[in-house]
């Protein structure tokens, strides 16, 4: 079968591999018919995930038809059309059982490298490096799903494919991070970055009842997405983030502040600058400007919620901030197979049109391209969805 | 834990009282205790014995090294008595009440020696069996149960992955074969000390094994009966003779971190009923290095 696999920083190629195929009784093969690129797929692009080898196989947002499943996974049938969530879970753990899919302590085979790092492991998942378990990802025409009993959701037949795909990650992302922002009547949440996971979370604080919407960004065709999707726009290059949001706020700052941005953030002047040189000198693994003005600019008492991917350590967290206006932090990969039914029915319904975000809709042969080109925003690009399906 | 088993720490954690008591009361209170114990005002000289015997208490109570402190104990109990019988030369001594506490300190004496022996052998013991592994995790699943698959021994080769059987015989005894790097093997039989179902069972290797060790796994229920707390423990010790490489050779393999993915299988296989891997799914072309470590399809 032909994969989209990782060849070394900023080199992605299309390779031909063995068809996967059933391991584990709890597993189901799965063909691929709609793949996506994530932003977080970039940080794997620019090498700034550790744990990553040559010859790995992408991709962790995909859906697709069942085609074979093992013994223990009585609830898919061959022909099941189904979307596939990104957390690898096992459904028994201790975590699991609390509807804490991500943190599953059963799926991830290397689960002391990941302890290394971090203490404890999370989940497994699908083609993001060695850390979360090395499993092969979802750009490719097909794909092995462990615990295939527990993740996998059929689709009903009036939901079209691109319609489901994105309940595979960055819908429910984007929901949780705001659910994370316990939101109340009459809140304002601001919501750094306007990606697919910032507008989604944009609409999620909408429908959860956030009275104003501030997106932060750059990049004119986000902003414009963004206010589509109800949102007050703060352009930072045209605008001082802290001072536009304290005035906006009369001088109170937003209840709930959203980084969906992550470790490569982009900022202006020395603080860019400080981060662009340790990170690139590997004194730290992330920069963090965002989480640092999310912290600066929330009011006394509120929430920063943190759906952005962090992987290491960061320098010159404002703590003193966090402590002394009593903030809480919120943050997690997302338990996505929590939240997928509840969103399916939200697009079933029509409340949320996730569709709305895709620019740009490739086959296989140009995803090494479009890396590039999702990473650089050319071609006002947002959202990339590979097609399989022949 | 068997190892633990044959120390006597009551008898340390007594002296050691005693010294800390003695100490302070010599070093805080030095004419009253030299009135009492007949020597006269002998404040330097006590204060001095007093520092003495608080490092010797301390010692034995923080537990470390305990041979070393009970024979602290005993030079201590010899400088007494030479100083007891010096003291009888002094004009301002009391000789009978000397004499009373030249009794005492010589009956304490004898317990000390006794200690310090007891703690020596103890310690030798402790030196064959010298490589402690300790490990644990939480299962989500009673007690009953996680004992229950691990008592019914052929289980243990389906998560211990260097295991290559382990076949259950008569009195309690069983046979271990376990693979290493380059297909050696390394067999040991083993039998049960302590079995207490549903909460422990320890073992020790028997005479004529090609490794030796002792181990202990307990089954401890979690807080508000959240599953199941496993602890292993085991000591290994290193036999003479041609089988101490294939036994260092198993040590090399870090033994803690072994029994740690060990006990990450158990939990999977009775939580999940499989084992989580990547060992057959394909990949594109590895690097050179990727390939060594590699067991996937590409």
């Amino acid at each position: 079968m032909r994969a989209v696999c990782w060849q070394g920083v900023h080199k992605v190629g299309i390779e031909e591999v063995p068809d996967a195929r059933l391991i584990n009784p709890r597993d189901a093969v799965i063909k691929v018919r709609k793949a996506a690129i994530c932003g977080s797929d970039l940080h794997l692009y620019d090498g700034y995930v550790p744990g990553m080898m040559r010859g790995d196989i992408l991709g962790h947002e995909f859906m697709g038809e069942v085609v074979e499943t093992g013994s223990g996974v009585p609830n898919l049938s061959p022909g099941d059309r189904v979307v596939v969530p990104f957390p690898i879970s096992c459904g028994n753990c201790f975590f699991c059982s609390q509807e804490m899919y991500s943190l599953c302590e059963n799926s991830n085979p290397n689960a002391r490298l990941a302890e290394k790092f971090w203490g404890h492991s999370p989940c497994g998942i699908f083609g993001y490096s060695h850390l979360l378990g090395g499993y092969a990802g979802g750009q490719a025409e097909y794909v092995r799903v462990p615990f295939a009993d527990v993740g996998p959701m059929k689709i009903p037949d009036a939901m079209s494919d691109e319609q489901a795909l994105f309940l595979s990650d960055i819908l429910p992302t984007g929901y949780m991070a705001a659910e994370n922002c316990n939101i109340q009547e009459g809140d304002t949440v601001a919501v750094w970055g306007c990606g697919p996971v910032g507008l989604f979370a944009i609409m999620s604080a909408k429908l959860l009842g956030a009275a104003r919407v501030i997106a932060i960004d750059r990049f004119p065709e986000r902003l414009s997405l963004a206010h589509r999707a109800g949102a007050e726009i703060l352009n930072y290059e045209e605008m001082d983030t802290l001072e536009t949001l304290r005035e906006w706020t009369g001088g109170r700052g937003p209840d709930a502040c959203i980084d969906a941005v992550g470790m490569e953030a982009h900022m202006h002047g020395v603080q860019h600058a400080y981060d662009k040189v340790k990170q690139a000198l590997r004194l730290e693994t992330e920069r963090p400007g965002v989480v640092r003005e999310a912290i600066q600019a929330c009011r006394n008492g509120g929430t920063v919620s943190v759906p952005g991917v962090y992987g290491g350590l960061a320098d010159k967290i404002p703590l003193g901030a966090v402590v002394n206006k009593a903030l809480t932090i919120k943050s997690g990969q997302t338990h996505v197979q929590r939240y997928m039914k509840p969103l399916m029915g939200r697009i079933e319904n029509g409340e949320i049109d996730p569709t709305m975000i895709i620019t740009h809709r490739i086959g296989m042969d140009d995803v090494p391209d479009a890396y590039q080109m999702f990473r650089d925003k050319e071609d006002d690009c947002i959202k990339v969805v590979v097609n399989l399906a022949s | 834990m068997a190892v633990s088993m044959t120390r006597e720490p009551a008898i340390d954690r007594s002296l050691g009282w005693f010294s800390v008591g003695l100490g302070m009361a010599e070093l805080l209170a030095p004419r009253a205790v030299g009135r009492m114990i007949g020597v006269g005002d002998r404040s330097t000289v006590l204060r001095m014995c007093g520092v003495r015997e608080i490092v010797s208490g301390v010692g034995l109570l923080s537990g470390r090294a305990p041979a070393t402190f009970a024979m602290s104990r005993v030079v201590g109990d010899v400088m007494d008595l030479a100083l007891l019988g010096a003291s009888l030369r002094s004009p301002d001594s009391n000789p009978s009440r000397v004499a009373a506490t030249a009794t005492a300190v010589a009956g304490f004496a004898a317990l000390d020696v006794y200690a310090s022996k007891v703690e020596l052998q103890s310690s030798m013991a402790e030196a064959q069996q010298d490589v402690p592994v300790h490990a644990s995790l939480t299962i989500n699943s009673p007690p009953e149960q996680v004992y229950a698959f691990w008592r019914k021994l052929e289980n243990l080769p389906r998560f211990m992955s260097h295991l290559e059987s382990v076949t259950e015989g008569p009195q309690q005894r069983s046979e271990w074969t376990a693979r290493l790097p380059g297909g050696m093997q390394l067999r040991w039989q083993s039998e049960v000390v302590e079995d207490q179902p549903g909460r422990l069972m320890s073992w020790r290797t028997v005479a004529g094994s090609e490794i030796n060790h002792v181990g202990s796994v307990r089954f401890e229920p979690g807080p508000g009966g959240q599953g199941t707390q496993v602890h292993v423990e085991i000591y290994y010790g290193m036999p003479g003779g041609p089988a101490a490489a294939k036994a260092a050779q198993l040590l090399a393999m870090a033994p803690e971190s072994l029994v740690t993915e060990d006990l990450r299988r158990l939990k999977q296989l009775i939580e999940t009923g499989e084992i989580a891997t990547t060992q057959g799914q394909p990949t594109g072309k590895r690097s050179m290095i990727g390939r060594m470590f590699s067991a996937e399809e590409s």
